[in-house]
């Protein structure tokens, strides 16, 4: 990794995914790194609740779905202004993670991880049985583009450069969010939450920030799927969804910045290769040989590398770089050899 | 007078872990805590900071009421603490340790801290200068950037109390400070406390180690089954035949 400059390395990572557009034609490929645009944006909230926080939700693809439904029914239904509908698909999931996390969040470990396991099968629930409201299983058609005054984001490659740009905005405030007090004070809660209270951290109201926020998030990409897609039901709202996006987060790793691109990244192109190579291989196979090679892959990467793709750079990194205190260790050893 | 408690009990089903404690704590001082295990020590600095809720009794700070207030509320009224099986945040470094110990010098919250915002790297810088004269006192200045986890023992404890000590407390609470130190670690840990008094600093403290308590405390309180069965200064409790008896050895060679 010696050849590669440190400085240069992630924006020409972002600067090649963002040309990425003008030299291909690919609309498949253009809607997969869609996708997983998407995926990252939940993934960064939730890779902050579960990462620095120290917490685990099983509900956030309720939540994505909740701002996919606000959007869908608040245009199709009410006709209201696209931008005004995407608000509110960040709001409607912020204000229930409020209500949900307020009393879950004051009991210690499992609680909320259990809380939002069962939101999120009664919302997937909602989405299937409120037929006035939600279209039932057949969901909601008709959904219009996003536009911003005259400007409609009608293509595949607009969109693109909207989630990109959303992405960028929204790493640039996760970066300085981790950096700070707060995220600081996020970590130490995840160490020792004993510690952190005599710190005067006030841990239950940050954990119920942290997870407000990947609410918010989780409501914001459902919103913008919804007008992507342009048609929404229930399925990719189900528990199932639930259950990648903490995948996605354990995969790219949890508690480091890059980690939810690499995690969603990751899930979305092996989902998709599996979904290709899999009838090759095995001609007869059914959708659940997918996901038997989906946890063996993923299997063998936990074993191989427990902390996620975004820490594989530490591990490269040679152990030399890895003290800053270098020679401080051994001063030590040195001391208490002279000492006794 | 600092710190003043009245009546303070704490019962564990049948166990008594603390029964009508009283102590008064002046500013400045050293006040130590002693007693075999299982006497209720630790039990009063939970009941202190706020992780135990009292079954009666009264706690104030500076005539400010303590019961009912959540440790963190606590921790703002200028009460910290070390701990006994230490509570360092192992994977930060060790500056971000002494950083976080300071959580409430600083003001940015949530929203403010992702937007790019002036005031806030000013803030930030203001407070790891603080940090690191910090360290320096501890003589860890130059570990400044490995995790705290990996730091030798003795000054995994070192640590810890500079953590408290970037709060900027009123009143420290020292729990077992020396356990698991070395006599020279020990020498080390009781100057770096005589310098925190003679900065001005309010002790509490739970030490095993009669010499060090002995040496360092203005005032010591004797517990034994969660009773307090004299309290006094070193000398006095040196002679208490209550004391010899329960705590130092029926034949009362101290050390």
């Amino acid at each position: 990794m010696a050849f590669i400059n440190k400085n240069h390395f992630w924006p020409g990572i972002i600067l090649f995914l963002l040309i990425i557009p003008l030299i291909t034609n690919s609309n498949y490929l253009l809607s997969i790194l869609i996708i997983i645009g998407l995926y990252t944006i939940i993934v960064q909230g939730l890779g902050i609740l579960m990462g620095y926080a120290g917490q685990i939700s099983f509900g956030h693809a309720a939540f994505f779905g909740l701002g996919a439904y606000t959007v869908a029914i608040l245009t199709t239904r009410f006709h209201s202004p696209t931008v005004l509908a995407l608000l509110g698909a960040a709001l409607l999931p912020g204000v229930i993670a409020a209500l949900i996390g307020r009393p879950t969040l004051k009991l210690q470990e499992l609680y909320l991880a259990l809380a939002t396991l069962g939101f999120g099968l009664l919302v997937h629930i909602g989405f299937t049985e409120g037929m006035e409201l939600t279209g039932g299983p057949s969901g909601i058609a008709g959904i219009p583009y996003l536009s911003v005054g005259s400007f409609v984001f009608d293509s595949d490659i607009k969109f693109f450069y909207l989630v990109a740009g959303i992405l960028i905005l929204l790493s640039a405030g996760i970066k300085g969010l981790i950096e700070s007090r707060v995220g600081r004070a996020l970590r130490a809660i995840r160490e020792s939450e004993h510690a952190a209270e005599t710190a005067g951290i006030d841990t239950a109201a940050l954990k119920l920030q942290a997870f407000i926020f990947s609410a918010l998030l989780a409501g914001l990409a459902g919103g913008l799927y919804a007008y992507y897609i342009t048609f929404i039901s229930p399925s990719p709202f189900s528990f199932h969804a639930s259950v990648q996006f903490v995948l996605m987060a354990v995969v790219g790793g949890l508690g480091t910045f890059v980690g939810p691109l690499l995690g969603a990244a990751m899930v979305v192109a092996l989902g998709e290769f599996l979904r290709w190579a899999i009838p090759v291989v095995i001609p007869n196979a059914g959708g659940e040989y997918q996901i038997i090679f989906f946890g063996l892959i993923l299997v063998v990467l936990m074993i191989f590398q427990p902390e996620g793709l975004g820490a594989l750079g530490k591990r490269l990194k040679p152990a030399t770089q890895k003290l800053p205190g270098e020679g401080y260790s051994t001063k030590i050893e040195a001391e208490k050899e002279g000492g006794l | 007078m600092l710190l003043k408690i009245e009546g303070l009990t704490k019962i564990f089903g049948g166990i008594t872990a603390a029964k009508d404690i009283c102590c008064q704590v002046n500013e400045g001082n050293i006040f130590a805590l002693i007693g075999p295990n299982g006497a209720g020590k630790t039990t009063i600095f939970n009941l202190i900071t706020g992780m135990l809720k009292p079954d009666g009794g009264t706690i104030a700070i500076d005539g400010k009421e303590l019961i009912g207030l959540k440790p963190y509320q606590i921790a703002a009224a200028g009460i910290t603490r070390t701990f006994q099986n230490l509570q360092l945040f192992g994977d930060m470094t060790v500056l971000e340790n002494v950083i976080t110990g300071a959580y409430l010098k600083g003001k940015t919250g949530f929203i403010k801290s992702m937007l790019p915002l002036p005031g806030k790297s000013r803030e930030d810088l203001r407070i790891k200068e603080e940090a690191r004269a910090l360290l320096k006192d501890i003589g860890l200045e130059k570990a400044a950037g490995i995790p705290a986890a990996t730091l030798p023992f003795g000054q995994q404890r070192l640590l810890e109390i500079a953590r408290a000590m970037a709060s900027g407390p009123r009143l420290l609470l020292l729990d077992e400070p020396a356990a698991g130190l070395n006599s020279m670690e020990t020498k080390e840990l009781a100057g770096y406390l005589m310098q925190l008094r003679s900065q001005g600093l309010t002790m509490l403290l739970i030490e095993h180690d009669v010499e060090t308590v002995m040496e360092v405390a203005d005032r010591i309180m004797v517990l034994n089954f969660g009773c307090a069965i004299c309290e006094g200064t070193p000398a006095e409790i040196q002679r208490d035949p209550a004391v010899i008896k329960a705590y130092l050895g029926e034949d009362g060679n101290v050390a």
